[in-house]
């Protein structure tokens, strides 16, 4: 099929056994004699989610910056499928974000173009003949349930569907690793729940690695507790109060980190400050 | 408050003038190698170029005509009234085709590329670009020095003619001087040297506008009072970079062809 000659090939494959798909070494990183991350070392492994928590301010931003090239930091070493950022040149890192999806927190959205070349805008960058673009673009805002917004511009979009447009635009070269940054982020409770749907979605159906920040520990729990259903295509909790394996926590707190593990470590953690912040 | 720190200003200095060095240099080798933004580039042409024909054509058709009454009532105390023409002729083309329609130029879009990548930069627009692996000095910046250089010669040639033909006028309807005696004493005044020194001005002031307009674009911070504020400082500081170069090249030209 001539569409799959132009999504870009999964670089996840050719990885040896057990390399981390995200590896921060010693991170730290400021901005105008400001610690912002102090000493930060975590992996994520193929096909996990990894939410990272923390009060606002924490850091957890920058970590999102970090993992994608977008800030270099002041120390440490950050390995992205296996290869150190630091000694990839500046075009080499371009290259490889087409394997990472992004969804930024205010959606940053290009408000001079309308949804379908948003959504687009990766395949145009990629020279995918345009009968193709049409077809992809459709089938990524299905994914999101926007397919009749495709002709509207950002402007005339509420706050959770440029979201979803912003989550279609990431996904739709199906990349390796997909990096949400608060995608329920003053957001209403409803919306915040289709957003997570489709995280979920996107997780099961695709297994994609991800890491994504959220400040409301309800969608955190709902990504750890929830499995999407192929037959039935809803999200449905996973039975016998079983937790998603690949759903992990990453919590940090003034630029350290202060948990790293499991969903059932993290509810049996002894930590005061971690059982202060849960409740 | 804070005590000002002339150690801090310096390096602040130091560090904006060596970013933008970085930025110009960068946007210029990007123009040796793949991916080109031809497309951007034809968009920003017509933005920039035709987009500023009318403000070039006013100023310049009035710039002539202010100079042909003006230079008519010194030169008629020296009865050299008919060289009117050349006055008009070499002030347009040396010296005010060039710079009017620099500063012009670099009033609509330097301010008009700061505030769109300004906007672009507070919304995360600059970042998501970089995210989906598109380089934004490629993409942006690249095109609009190519495009501000090449049409802001042209826009300087439609500004020297516009200016020449705006002095022929006030000569010939208020001045009652003769019209072909005015393009005549226009034509023979003008050396190789006066064309290419004209012609050579606008492709440093275009370079100007362009790169200083995505500089404090592509640097803003602090929401959309930032916004207002790299506008401005856009403007401002390219406006004095046009007459500074000008000078330089003036004095360089002299250095050359001696006029």
């Amino acid at each position: 099929m001539a569409a799959a000659l132009t999504v870009p090939a999964s670089i996840v494959d050719d990885l040896p056994e057990g390399t981390p798909i995200v590896a921060f070494d010693h991170v730290s990183i400021g901005f105008e004699a400001h610690e912002v991350l102090t000493d930060i070392s975590f992996t994520v492994a193929r096909g996990e989610t990894r939410i990272i928590l923390g009060p606002a301010g924490c850091g957890k931003s920058t970590v999102m910056k970090l993992a994608n090239g977008l800030l270099d930091p002041d120390a440490g070493e950050i390995a992205i499928f296996g290869r150190k950022l630091s000694t990839m040149s500046e075009r080499e890192i371009f290259a490889m974000r087409a394997h990472v999806g992004m969804v930024f927190q205010e959606s940053a959205l290009f408000d001079s173009l309308d949804v379908e070349d948003n959504v687009a805008y990766r395949l145009h960058e990629d020279k995918v003949p345009e009968d193709q673009i049409h077809d992809r673009v459709v089938e990524a805002l299905r994914f999101v349930e926007l397919e009749k917004a495709i002709d509207k511009f950002p402007s005339e979009l509420s706050g959770g569907m440029r979201r979803r447009v912003s989550i279609a635009r990431a996904i739709i070269t199906k990349p390796d690793l997909i990096l949400y940054d608060s995608p329920t982020g003053g957001l209403d409770p409803i919306t915040s729940t289709t957003i997570i749907e489709l995280v979920v979605k996107q997780r099961d159906v695709s297994n994609t690695t991800s890491l994504l920040i959220t400040h409301r520990l309800q969608d955190a729990f709902t990504l750890a507790t929830h499995h999407w259903n192929t037959t039935t295509n809803q999200m449905e909790k996973i039975p016998n109060g079983d937790l998603d394996p690949n759903t992990k926590f990453l919590v940090l707190n003034e630029g350290h980190i202060v948990f790293d593990g499991t969903t059932r470590e993290l509810t049996h953690s002894e930590d005061p400050w971690l059982k202060a912040y849960l409740e | 408050m804070s005590i000002f720190s002339p150690e801090a200003y310096a390096k602040s200095v130091v560090a904006s003038v060596q970013e933008y060095s970085l930025l110009a240099g960068r946007a210029v080798g990007d123009l040796f190698s793949k991916p080109r933004y031809i497309a951007d580039t034809f968009t920003q042409m017509d933005s920039i170029g035709v987009g500023s024909l009318p403000i070039v054509v006013l100023t310049g058709f009035f710039t002539g005509c202010v100079l042909a009454l003006q230079a008519a009532v010194s030169l008629k105390e020296f009865g050299a009234v008919n060289m009117t023409g050349r006055l008009v002729a070499l002030s347009m083309v040396k010296e005010l085709g060039p710079v009017l329609t620099g500063l012009m130029v670099s009033g609509r879009n330097a301010s008009g590329m700061a505030s769109e990548l300004g906007s672009m930069k507070v919304s995360e627009q600059i970042d998501a670009m970089r995210a989906l692996g598109t380089d934004p000095i490629r993409k942006l910046v690249a095109p609009r020095i190519v495009a501000t250089v090449f049409m802001l010669f042209f826009l300087t040639i439609i500004s020297d003619a516009c200016g020449t033909g705006g002095g022929a006028l006030i000569a010939v309807t208020l001045l009652h001087l003769n019209g072909p005696a005015f393009f005549h004493t226009a034509y023979m005044s003008l050396v190789y040297g006066d064309v290419i020194e004209g012609l050579t001005k606008p492709l440093f002031s275009g370079f100007i506008i362009a790169s200083i307009g995505c500089y404090y674009g592509l640097t803003t911070t602090g929401g959309t009072r930032g916004v207002g504020r790299a506008t401005t400082q856009a403007v401002v500081v390219s406006s004095v970079l046009i007459i500074l170069c000008d000078f330089l090249v003036t004095q360089f030209m002299i250095g050359i062809f001696g006029r």
